[in-house]
């Protein structure tokens, strides 16, 4: 096939889509992501494909990216209405196929009216649900890659970093550093080899935003990519995925594969004297190497370590080169903001903390699943409302924000406008975007004892504060969660918080205490209790029953 | 090309001092006579910044910064002895002690012993931390040498010494966190190493007893890692 020039050519074949589907407007979209797909959500699409084949009824059957609410999966939508379907079986398909023009069964319906999703606003999940993760033209047809065809024809590389710096984005990390500053940092670097990377080690227990976002629309990411490599100067990129997400892979190197066929990638894109390609390297599964100077050493090959920073990797990244390193979501949200501008972008959020944002809503909360957000929504409104609340019976007691490295936020914040500043102020951090949500059924000493026990077994062993300080305060954790704790190992683990973070040499040492720290900053009678009295409130730690034993 | 490396004034503990800008703090505090403690550090290996014992504090900053890495800059005030940095170095040292088996008293490295030092000039008189105590295994596989994991500090000295001068590359780190071990080859016993070309260079650098020569008996094992800087400057050309 010719190579994509213009966007007159682009804009055909989204018209062909189109066409095809006014065609047969009649469609069933499987979700196909992981967390219906581990409900066997492709044995469902294919025995929806059998029955409309057998039926000989006028409907597509497709598969699509996440739909949102994975507590009520396997989900399938419908078009042209919109319907949408809960709690799907195989068995059902037959039922499904034969109600395509009267009413679905109630059983079966799941309201799209309800705050779960009218309470979004979704950029990065746009298409997640609606087009078809392994086809191009799907994702062309929903005005994907006008944005990459706009930058390389009319654009300066200048003119889109100070885009994205308008925009106000923000990354992911601890700090929420300015992605556009970023770019323009790289930019400025000077050399001739450059080289850009996604990050997608996402890793945070209870965080699945970057695996998502791959599996339901992998284009949007490799379109933020190339729009950075021009923007940069750089001509190869990376996508570090952990090798635990394989539908993730699967999925980025067909739109790889699909990218380079229409022209997307290789030589000259878009008859601009530019070229770029993509390349996928699979992680092989440690923690550690979400950190960028760990993902820098892991793709050269070495051993995923650390090291001191500066130099940054935007001065000397991979191979001492400069590098432009971002996560899945800030790529992810680049197309949108150069198609619909940075000024639009901008009036989303708060003041410092600019546009939307992707949680993993999980844990102790009715409504599970993916959820996108403006900056500054209060916590209260994404856990009760488009969460649906803790469910009967408990109440609510902390949410776990920001994975190991982020703290527990207790009730009386839940007003608290959720962006990075604020997050902080309470003890905690934005993050990848993990949200956890605990009711009185959690002992937040256990909690605490869990996430360092993570850091633990993450720690690279590099530097001698994490390695062998996160081993100590587990150690000590477990004495308190064991009831053998005195009040003298809790004076030891606070002055190890203190040291751990503050000598530690990367972000997986100097945040390991947060989790500790928050919950003594918040829950320190329940430390006492288990100190002192030997009781766990929510029953859960082995000095309850000790004392029981004992009474 | 690398720009001409330009002469940058600082002051370290009150002292004013003028260093190369391709000089870290350690260098140029080393040469103003300042003593800032390390470990994993070692004139002629490259750096690592793991031990994190050289770590200072700079004037408008609340981050610590390691001195080993950190190049000097015009106008920096550093300062490499405070209370809360003491604090931190005992506590290093400490966790260190804590997390495998260091029991001097039978060690060839008795009295000539790196971190025994530093415990010494720190005033480590005791181990707050519970002791791990790990099951660790000793490696004598070797003719000559022998690596005993209990006192090994994984400050990979002689992991970089036998791939940066050696050039064997015999020496790596297997696992991760606590559970990190020095492995020779693809951990195989150090005396069926096909790579290893028996130097010694890893004994002599190693800070601790973790690797000794066989025929050292207890207290009698110097280190002499001097040979650096000479190998250094011969690659150089400096002599």
């Amino acid at each position: 096939m010719e190579k994509l020039m213009t966007l007159e050519e682009l804009e055909q074949i989204a018209n062909e889509r189109r066409a095809a589907k006014e065609k047969s407007p009649r469609a069933l979209n499987v979700c196909v992501a992981a967390g219906c797909l581990s409900l066997h959500s492709d044995a469902i699409k294919s025995a929806l494909e059998k029955e409309v084949q057998r039926t000989g009824a006028n409907c597509r059957v497709a598969g699509t990216g996440c739909l949102g609410l994975c507590s009520q999966g396997p989900l399938v939508s419908g078009e042209p209405d919109g319907c949408l379907l809960k709690n799907v079986a195989e068995s059902d398909a037959a039922e499904i196929v034969a109600r395509l023009d009267s009413a679905m069964p109630e059983r079966l319906l799941c309201s799209r009216e309800q705050p779960f999703f009218q309470r979004q606003t979704v950029i990065v999940l746009e298409n997640s649900g609606r087009i078809d993760p392994e086809k191009i033209d799907e994702y062309i047809a929903a005005d994907g890659y006008q944005a990459l065809v706009h930058a390389l024809t009319e654009m300066t590389p200048a003119q889109i970093v100070q885009e994205v710096s308008r925009s106000g984005r923000r990354g992911g990390g601890g700090a929420g550093y300015p992605t556009g500053l970023k770019w323009g940092t790289v930019a400025k670097t000077i050399g001739t080899t450059k080289y850009v990377i996604c990050n997608a080690d996402e890793g945070d227990p209870g965080a699945f935003m970057d695996r998502s976002v791959l599996e339901s629309d992998p284009h949007r990411v490799l379109e933020g990519m190339i729009i950075a490599g021009y923007a940069v100067g750089a001509s190869q990129g990376y996508i570090y995925v952990r090798a635990e997400y394989p539908l993730a892979i699967k999925r980025l190197q067909t739109a790889i594969r699909e990218a380079r066929r229409l022209g997307f990638l290789g030589s000259q894109i878009c008859s601009a004297k530019f070229s770029f390609d993509v390349e996928i390297r699979i992680g092989g599964g440690a923690f550690v190497c979400g950190e960028e100077t760990a993902l820098i050493a892991s793709i050269e090959g070495r051993r995923g370590t650390p090291r001191p920073r500066p130099p940054f990797p935007s001065q000397s990244g991979l191979w001492e080169l400069p590098t432009l390193i971002n996560n899945v979501e800030s790529f992810a949200n680049v197309p949108t903001i150069l198609r619909r501008g940075s000024e639009w972008y901008a009036s989303l959020g708060t003041k410092k903390s600019k546009g939307t944002k992707v949680f993993a809503l999980c844990g102790k909360v009715r409504n599970v699943g993916l959820i996108e957000v403006p900056m500054g929504t209060p916590l209260r409104q994404i856990i009760f409302e488009i969460g649906g609340g803790v469910p009967e019976g408990h109440r609510f007691k902390a949410v776990q924000t920001g994975g190991p490295s982020g703290g527990c936020i207790p009730e009386q914040f839940l007003d608290l406008p959720v962006d990075y500043e604020s997050l902080k102020e309470v003890g905690s951090i934005m993050g990848s975007g993990g949200m956890i949500v605990m009711d009185d059924s959690a002992c937040m000493v256990n909690v605490a004892r869990y996430f360092m026990e993570f850091c633990m077994s993450e720690s690279c062993g590099k530097c001698i504060p994490c390695r062998a300080g996160t081993a100590q305060m587990f150690e000590l954790l477990t004495r308190m969660t064991s009831g053998t704790a005195t009040p003298h190992d809790l004076e030891l683990l606070e002055d190890l918080c203190d040291m751990v973070s503050n000598t530690s040499l990367c972000g997986l040492g100097q945040s390991a205490p947060n989790p500790v720290l928050s919950t003594l900053r918040y829950f320190r009678e329940e430390y006492t209790e288990h100190i002192v009295d030997k009781h766990c409130r929510a029953g859960v730690c082995e000095c309850s029953k000790l004392a029981e034993v004992s009474a | 090309m690398n720009p001409v490396p330009a002469v940058k004034t600082l002051v370290i503990d009150g002292t004013d001092v003028s260093a190369s800008s391709d000089q870290t703090i350690l260098d140029a505090a080393q040469e103003n006579g300042i003593s800032i403690p390390t470990l994993c550090h070692l004139d002629g290996l490259t750096e690592v910044g793991a031990c994190r014992m050289c770590l200072v504090e700079l004037k408008g900053s609340t981050k610590l910064q390691p001195a080993c890495v950190t190049l000097v800059e015009e106008g920096m005030e550093v300062t490499t002895q405070t209370p809360r940095l003491q604090k931190y170095r005992r506590m290093v040292l400490e966790l260190l002690f804590a997390e495998r088996n260091h029991v001097c008293s039978v060690c060839v490295a008795n009295n000539m012993c790196g971190l025994q030092d530093q415990a010494k000039s720190h005033g480590v008189t005791h181990v707050r931390f519970p002791y791990r105590s790990p099951a660790l295994p000793v490696d004598v596989s070797h003719e000559r040498f022998a690596l005993d994991h209990n006192r090994c500090i994984l400050c990979t000295r002689c992991v970089r010494v036998c791939n940066e001068i050696e050039g064997a590359h015999t020496w790596d780190l297997l696992g991760r966190g606590v559970n990190s071990l020095l492995i020779s080859d693809l951990h195989e016993p150090w005396g069926e190493s096909d790579t290893c070309t028996s130097c010694g260079k890893c004994v002599q650098v190693c800070p601790t007893g973790a690797l000794f020569d066989k025929s050292k008996v207890g207290g009698k094992e110097r280190k002499n890692p001097d040979f650096l800087s000479y190998l250094n400057d011969m690659r150089e050309g400096l002599r």
